[in-house]
């Protein structure tokens, strides 16, 4: 039984005033239909992402301070600079700090959240909903409901609370970054706020896995549970999970939000985008210097991204797995 | 049934028709929203922060509504980065007309804002001298000082008796009483939550200064980074609040009773009048080190319109119309929310809010301990004293080469503006 035919059966039949009109409208005039639907997303592509790319490779061979529209043309000098600045490249080790706790952690979860989920029987749509729910919140509102109620550092807040019932004094989880808390801030809210949505993708992909593996698997002797689980789920999960993590990684190399509101006037814990605004468009207003680090760090991701692909078989298809 | 169909025909041409147009309209809508809005006479955007005081919102647009000449479209920022976004729309099209800032010297030499003199000069002498030499460079002025806004500790003298302490004079006696003060739910005082607040008074009560008369750094003495190295033992303490729900310019944490310190600035007075009664108490930056003097920070804001506006003379007359004509507006925007200091002598003056109890006071130590804006201290140079308030006190790197970093920057910055 395929699911292709329970899906047909289970889906409303057409509403039949429309059966017998040919939908002549849409088919005649097909190139219309497919300007009209990608049209304004073109657009929008073009004026608000591949202009800006291009604007700030002009801008980052020019002296660009207080202007958009420099005249003074300086060369390779402003990407001589972000390579040389020492804020820079602590971004990209804060970066990796912060990918080697949000990738595993957001995966492990959405994983774990999605094998419960799919084993439910009952009120499964009510806990996939629930646990999708916080992909809807702005990063920004969850920073500040983490920042001003669940972790501040006063003795009312949610966190210290807790702790207060086993006796352990009050900490400043943002204020004091030593021992540096700031990164359970961090990275729970945005554990919080992903995980539901790779939640999503690897209940798709559980779903998809056939029937019969696993069949066949209880009739070769497998155990249920985690030899199933290590040998059927997580090979067939292979290609969901390698485009999870790429998505979390190039999701943390964009992180700024929750950065910039948690951390506010620290000198630590800063990521690429954090810097790169604080180059741009603090109080130095280095457009030149801050386009360049924009485009090394779009370079860098590429690169990622292509190694990645390279060791995990991104895209090779489902045939070579 | 055929009536049905047309129906079905109908609507989907109109679904069509619609998505086109929403469409469109999306298109159009790019770039079209510049928050003006089209009517008769000059529009001009005016950028304000957002004030913390209930009624100040609709007071500045209440303002811009009464004046005749101009449309006038307030945005009121939210967030603490009003400087980020501020600088980043100078540059574009979509730029305010006239917005509230402090003095500093970058805007005026990168043509940013406009001088503004010739609607100054007639009333020259009605304002504070302070806040004109404040906004002065070469001889034109290029801003209107709108409010006075002084800086200090406030206290509550009934808990001050009760543990037996007397109101610190220097450093050292304000971190013992912070001990002495606090208790399991109480802290000993506040600082705001990243302590950057406090970076100019630790520099003036140090007997220093942000820049010398002429234009060199005058911050990296000993004893600065003697009174970073006490402030770090204070950050260490426990006796401090750290991570506030609310901020230094918010009342409520000295309010609520979280702390029995705070430094917060005199707008804050009305709100705490009214939650404490009179058992309020305000005292200025406690002396570092021997050669030190207390000191209370003269901050506040001014209007300034941008220079590149094309509606440059609408935007001069604007400004001059409500903050140098109409003193009634001044007087309202200085008293009716927060307690603010009215730069005009001839409102100050009249000001009986100001005259008796804990505003007096406050009064007082804007007089005897102030220190004014410095036009040529910028952003620049205040964000690398913000490093080392983060790096030596709430980390625990050297003062003195925190400090010498922060010259370097700060010499940098100078050279850039001075040559």
């Amino acid at each position: 039984m395929s699911t292709t035919t329970t899906r047909g059966v289970a889906s409303p039949a057409p509403a039949k005033v429309s059966k017998d009109r040919p939908r002549r409208g849409l088919r005649a005039s097909s190139t219309f239909n497919f300007w009209l639907f990608t049209g304004p997303f073109l657009i929008g592509l073009i004026v608000f992402v591949f202009v800006p790319i291009g604007w700030s490779l002009y801008l980052s061979f020019f002296e660009a301070r207080f202007t958009v529209t420099p005249s003074e043309f300086v060369g390779l000098e402003n990407y001589r600079m972000i390579l040389s600045d020492t804020d820079f490249r602590n971004s990209l080790v804060t970066f990796t700090v912060f990918a080697a706790f949000i990738v595993p952690t957001t995966w492990a979860m959405s994983l774990g959240l999605a094998l419960l989920v799919n084993r439910l029987r009952f009120m499964r749509a009510f806990f996939r909903s629930v646990f999708f729910l916080p992909t809807a919140v702005s990063y920004a509102a969850a920073a500040l409901i983490w920042k001003m109620s669940i972790f501040n550092g006063v003795r009312f807040g949610l966190a210290n609370t807790v702790i207060g019932w086993f006796g352990v004094e009050n900490i400043a989880w943002l204020g004091n970054p030593d021992p540096p808390w700031y990164w359970l801030v961090i990275v729970t809210v945005r554990l919080w706020l992903q995980s539901g949505f790779y939640m999503i993708l690897f209940l798709a992909a559980l779903q998809n896995i056939p029937r019969e593996l696993y069949e066949a698997a209880a009739i070769d002797g497998a155990k249920p549970g985690w030899q199933t689980f290590r040998y059927i789920t997580l090979p067939q999960l292979r290609a969901t999970s390698t485009a999870v993590i790429l998505l979390l990684l190039i999701a943390a190399y964009q992180a700024f939000d929750e950065f910039f509101i948690l951390l506010g006037k620290a000198t630590w814990g800063m990521p690429p985008l954090v810097e790169l605004y604080k180059m741009a468009l603090g109080e130095n207003q280095n457009y030149g210097a801050g386009s360049a680090g924009a485009l090394v760090l779009t370079a860098l991701i590429c690169l990622v991204t292509l190694f990645q692909g390279k060791i995990m078989g991104f895209g090779r298809g489902e045939e070579s797995q | 049934m055929s009536a049905m169909r047309n129906v079905n025909w109908d609507r989907r041409t109109v679904l069509r028709a619609a998505m086109g147009m929403a469409a469109a309209g999306g298109l159009a809508a790019c770039g079209g929203n510049t928050g003006r809005s089209s009517g008769s006479g000059d529009s001009l955007v005016q950028y304000f922060h957002a004030y913390g005081e209930a009624g100040t919102e609709q007071a500045i647009k209440r303002y811009a509504k009464a004046y005749k000449d101009a449309n006038i479209t307030t945005q009121w920022i939210t967030g603490n980065n009003f400087e980020q976004k501020l600088f980043a729309a100078l540059l574009t099209k979509n730029a305010p007309d006239v917005f509230e800032f402090h003095p500093q010297i970058q805007l005026i030499k990168s043509g940013q804002v406009a001088d503004l003199t010739d609607i100054i000069e007639p009333v020259k002498s009605d304002f504070n001298q302070a806040d004109i030499t404040s906004h002065t460079v070469d001889g034109k002025i290029y801003g209107v000082r709108m409010i006075d806004d002084p800086q200090f500790f406030f206290y509550r003298p009934s808990v001050f008796e009760k543990a037996k302490i007397e109101v610190p004079q220097t450093l050292e006696e304000l971190i013992e009483a912070a001990d002495k003060l606090t208790t399991s739910k109480v802290k000993g005082a506040f600082l705001g939550n990243d302590i950057t607040t406090v970076q100019n008074p630790l520099i003036w009560s140090a007997g220093a200064d942000t820049l010398t008369a002429d234009n060199k750094p005058a911050f990296n003495t000993d004893a600065v980074a003697e009174g970073l190295t006490q402030l770090r033992g204070l950050f260490t303490s426990g006796n401090l609040l750290l991570d506030s729900p609310t901020d230094w310019w918010d009342p409520s944490a000295f309010t609520q009773g979280l702390t029995a310190i705070q430094w917060c600035g005199m707008w804050a007075m009305p709100a705490m009048i009214e939650a404490l009664g009179d058992d309020i108490g305000v005292f200025p930056f406690p002396k570092v080190g021997s050669a030190g003097k207390q000191s209370v920070t003269n901050g506040g804001w001014s209007m300034f319109v941008n220079a590149k506006s094309e509606n440059l003379e609408a935007a001069k007359a604007y400004v001059k119309w409500l903050w140098i004509d109409q003193k009634k507006y001044q007087e309202d925007w200085a008293l009716s929310y927060g307690f603010h200091i009215p730069p005009r002598t001839s409102i100050a003056q009249s000001a009986t809010k100001l005259k008796t109890g804990l505003p007096a006071e406050g009064v007082k130590l804007f007089n005897e301990f102030g220190h004014f804006d410095n036009i040529g201290w910028t952003q620049a140079m205040i964000a690398a004293v913000n490093d080392v308030m983060a790096n030596s006190v709430r980390k625990n790197a050297d003062p003195k080469a925190q400090l010498a970093t922060a010259e370097k920057k700060v010499d940098a910055e100078l050279k850039k503006l001075f040559g």
